[in-house]
């Protein structure tokens, strides 16, 4: 057990798909388990990284202030640091809020949304303050790989963490890259 | 409102279409035209431009989003813009610009509440030789400073027309320094052309030009002369003079030999490149020999229009360029049957409207039909497929002035001056840190100290060859030499002293690139904007190695991937800064992990405000 390579994932300000997507190599799953082992990840709802590992997959960009303190987290505790999928790359449709302030989002949300009672923006502790902007991760830590997609395919999964495996630089080929 | 805007839109759009055929190519000249009238391109103008050339007001409006100096909203009845290029920041433009604005009371790039004025900043015009240099609704003001601008201030208030203004406001400087073979003699409008005719042949000239021959083959007609001046051509080796050096014979003779109904002569005077300038010294003062030039190339290749491409910041030039013009159809030099041989030739000018990517040759012609200036495909070149799809001689100004000379004196005399592989002399534009800035002609084979010496810039820390898109020379290599055996150029020379920090210069030149990429193509169009994004980042003290690493990356991608020469030679400068003049870019890195750009914590603020929080969870 000690060889296989350590692996982590997360997903921020994404919708999960991205994590779908690599459930849905199948049968595959078994495979990659004789090499790797999962620290960290919704899959089997570890909730800190303990050392370091050497493989960690983000997905989702960054909307919050815990979005920040996570990917912090990966990076102090990942060798290898991958963006995955198109909100961790760009930002993705939650940075289509970007074109407007948080106010008027918040608002149009909690003030003038339809059938809401007691009017007020959510201020407990509890809840992470938003970012003005939602960024992508490169614009906050030093990301070594990117795996683009929305989702990147199962197969694309695949190929990527073979190769990253295999110890090679992973270089997607161009049918895993086009998506009409 | 000043005289110098018009208050009645339809009246005056329907006078500028009265004056224009129904031909979608005359769009972008009409749209000037407008600018000019109303100081922006109203919403109506707009309606009326594409109902008259039957072409979509999308379209129009797309023209409009494209050129810097067209807007669609009112600029204010003076329209202030500043030059911001680095020669210009190097005698504090920045602190002028601010001056005037606090000043006259408004916002940078922002219009004066009462519409009176507005000031914003735009490339380079030009004038680098005497800036700082701004342009006042059209019109070059240079050698600012606070007293000009005072007085700039002074008129403005009093709504003082620009036309009445002091005319040593506008007074703009040849200050040609150094003349070698080419311009030290006068020229004789029409000798070239003369000469270029009776080539040859030992008749009169009439007799001689008539002597045609139809070579049965292709169809094609020549006429002895025009053969005879184009292998004064070939002897000459005259290349191309906006830096590419692609032999100006080789192009002339492509476009004659194929066959077409029409041919087109375009003379590029785009003259975008950052302290470049030559230009417009040509077309103030030797403008008979540019366009003897074009009848010339006319002439040899058959062609019976030419087309005067200048640079919008030049339009102070119009009225001496009609009058010009107006003298050569007088003289018999232009226009139908020139000097009575039958041969008609014309030249017509299309003003450009504020885009770098303009003096690109196929995105000129794109500008000339009246389109936005993107480039073409590269295939098929403009010789073969140009203007209207018809063979298209595109050169430089100054290859036009050199090859009126070919034309006049022979091209072995023309190969006699310079070196091997660079023939003839070369107009230099020396600009920045030295005591005598201006044009200087050189054979070409000079070397770089040489040129120093001579303005007075011997205490260089380095030279810009070719403007930002061309090479960065340090002192151990001040002896290497201007040809293009070694540094090609298009005569773009700006010293900077050594007390400059080149991070600065690095920092103006990519900001450049950013807001003239024509946004055709993905690596430059993106490409500019990360590489300035990271130059910013390094000089807010966020840079880490790693963003270096970057800034190496994407100006490899760009330089192998851009689609045309715009995108593959912008990054040029960072990679020879990178390598020259790494301890001004590593005095600046404070950080040696990654950085975010920006405020983490800052970027709660708005948040903690919404909801009042101020806890340590409130916070990055």
């Amino acid at each position: 057990m000690g060889s296989k390579l350590k692996v982590a994932t997360c997903s921020l300000a994404g919708c999960f798909g991205c994590h779908m997507s690599l459930l849905d190599i199948d049968e595959r799953l078994l495979d990659l388990l004789e090499v790797v082992e999962f620290d960290r990840s919704p899959i089997n709802d570890i909730k800190t990284i303990e050392g370091m590992v050497d493989l960690g997959l983000v997905e989702g960009g960054l909307c919050n202030a815990e979005n920040v303190h996570v990917l912090k987290h990966f990076r102090e505790h990942c060798r290898i640091l991958v963006a995955v999928g198109e909100c961790a790359i760009t930002g993705g449709i939650p940075s289509m809020r970007n074109h407007h302030t948080l106010k008027e989002c918040l608002e149009e949300t909690y003030i003038r949304g339809v059938g809401v009672e007691n009017a007020h923006i959510p201020n407990d502790a509890e809840i992470p303050l938003l970012l003005d902007k939602v960024r992508p991760l490169h614009e906050v830590v030093k990301i070594d790989h990117y795996l683009p997609g929305c989702p990147p395919s199962a197969d694309a999964f695949w190929y990527f963490l073979t190769e990253l495996i295999a110890g090679r630089d992973p270089s997607l080929p161009l049918q895993l890259l086009r998506y009409d | 409102m000043s005289q110098s805007v018009a208050t009645h839109p339809k009246e005056a759009v329907h006078q500028i279409l009265q004056l224009h055929p129904r031909d979608p190519g005359e769009l972008l000249q009409i749209l000037v035209e407008v600018q000019h009238a109303f100081h922006f391109v109203p919403e109506e103008a707009v309606s009326l431009i594409a109902d008259h050339l039957r072409v979509t007001r999308a379209h129009v409006r797309g023209l409009v989003g494209f050129y810097s100096f067209l807007s669609d909203t009112f600029l204010g009845d003076y329209v202030i813009y500043i030059s911001d290029n680095i020669t210009d920041r190097m005698l504090d433009s920045q602190g002028i610009a601010k001056y005037l604005c606090s000043r006259l009371g408004v916002k940078l790039g922002k219009v004066r509440s009462d519409g009176r004025v507005s000031v914003q900043f735009t490339s380079c015009t030009g004038m680098c030789d005497q800036g700082p240099a701004a342009l006042v609704n059209g019109m070059p003001v240079t050698r600012l400073n606070r007293e000009r601008v005072d007085r700039m201030v002074e008129f403005i208030t009093a709504r003082r027309p620009v036309s009445d203004w002091p005319p040593e406001f506008f007074q703009v400087e040849d200050n040609f320094r150094r003349s070698d073979v080419l311009f030290r003699r006068s020229f004789d409008p029409g000798a070239a052309i003369k000469a270029a005719m009776t080539r040859g042949g030992d008749e009169t000239l009439k007799a001689l030009h008539f002597e045609e021959a139809v070579d049965p083959a292709s169809g094609i007609a020549w006429k002895r002369g025009a053969d005879e001046t184009l292998k004064e051509l070939y002897r000459s080796d005259l290349r191309g003079r906006g830096g590419a050096g692609f032999k100006a014979a080789i192009k002339w003779e492509t476009c004659r030999d194929i066959s077409a109904p029409e041919r087109y002569v375009v003379c590029n005077a785009d003259e975008g490149e950052p302290g470049t300038f030559k230009d417009r010294v040509m077309l103030s003062s030797y403008a008979d020999m540019v366009l003897e030039g074009m009848t010339v190339c006319g002439y040899v290749v058959g062609a019976g229009q030419g087309i005067l491409y200048i640079r919008q910041e030049y339009w102070y030039l119009k009225p001496h360029l009609e009058a010009v013009l107006a003298r050569r159809r007088e003289a018999g030099l232009l226009g139908k049957n020139i000097l009575e041989t039958g041969y008609s030739f014309d030249i017509a000018i299309h003003w450009g409207a504020g885009a770098y990517i303009c003096g690109m040759e196929s995105a000129m012609i794109e500008s000339i039909e009246g389109r936005r200036g993107k480039p073409r495909k590269r295939w098929p070149l403009p010789v073969v497929a140009g203007v209207e799809k018809r063979p298209t001689v595109v050169n430089n100004v100054e290859t036009f002035a050199a090859a009126a000379l070919v034309a006049l004196k022979g091209g072995v005399w023309f190969a006699g001056h310079g070196t091997m592989h660079s023939t003839g002399t070369k107009l230099f534009c020396v600009s920045g840190d030295c005591e005598r800035p201006g044009i200087y002609e050189y054979p070409f084979g000079v070397s770089v100290r040489e040129i120093l010496r001579d303005c007075g810039g011997l205490e260089a820390q380095a030279v810009q060859v070719s403007g930002p898109s061309g090479t960065t020379i340090t002192r151990p290599e001040f002896d290497r030499v201007l040809a293009y055996e070694d540094l090609s150029t298009v005569g773009t020379f700006m010293v900077f002293g050594r007390e400059r920090d080149m991070f600065e210069v690095v920092q103006n030149f990519t900001h450049f690139f950013q807001h003239e990429s024509c946004g055709l193509c993905t690596p430059c169009r993106v490409g500019t904007s990360l590489l300035a994004n990271l130059v910013d980042k390094v000089a807010g003290g966020k840079g880490s190695p790693m963003d270096l690493e970057e800034v190496q990356k994407v100006s490899q991608l760009m330089k192998t991937t851009a689609h045309c020469g715009l995108g593959q030679t912008a990054p040029n400068h960072l990679v020879d800064s990178l390598v020259k003049f790494r301890g001004d870019w590593e005095k600046r890195m404070m950080v040696t992990g990654f950085e975010p750009a920006f405020d983490l914590d800052a970027s709660l603020e708005e948040a903690r405000q919404l909801t009042g929080r101020d806890d340590a969870a409130a916070h990055l």
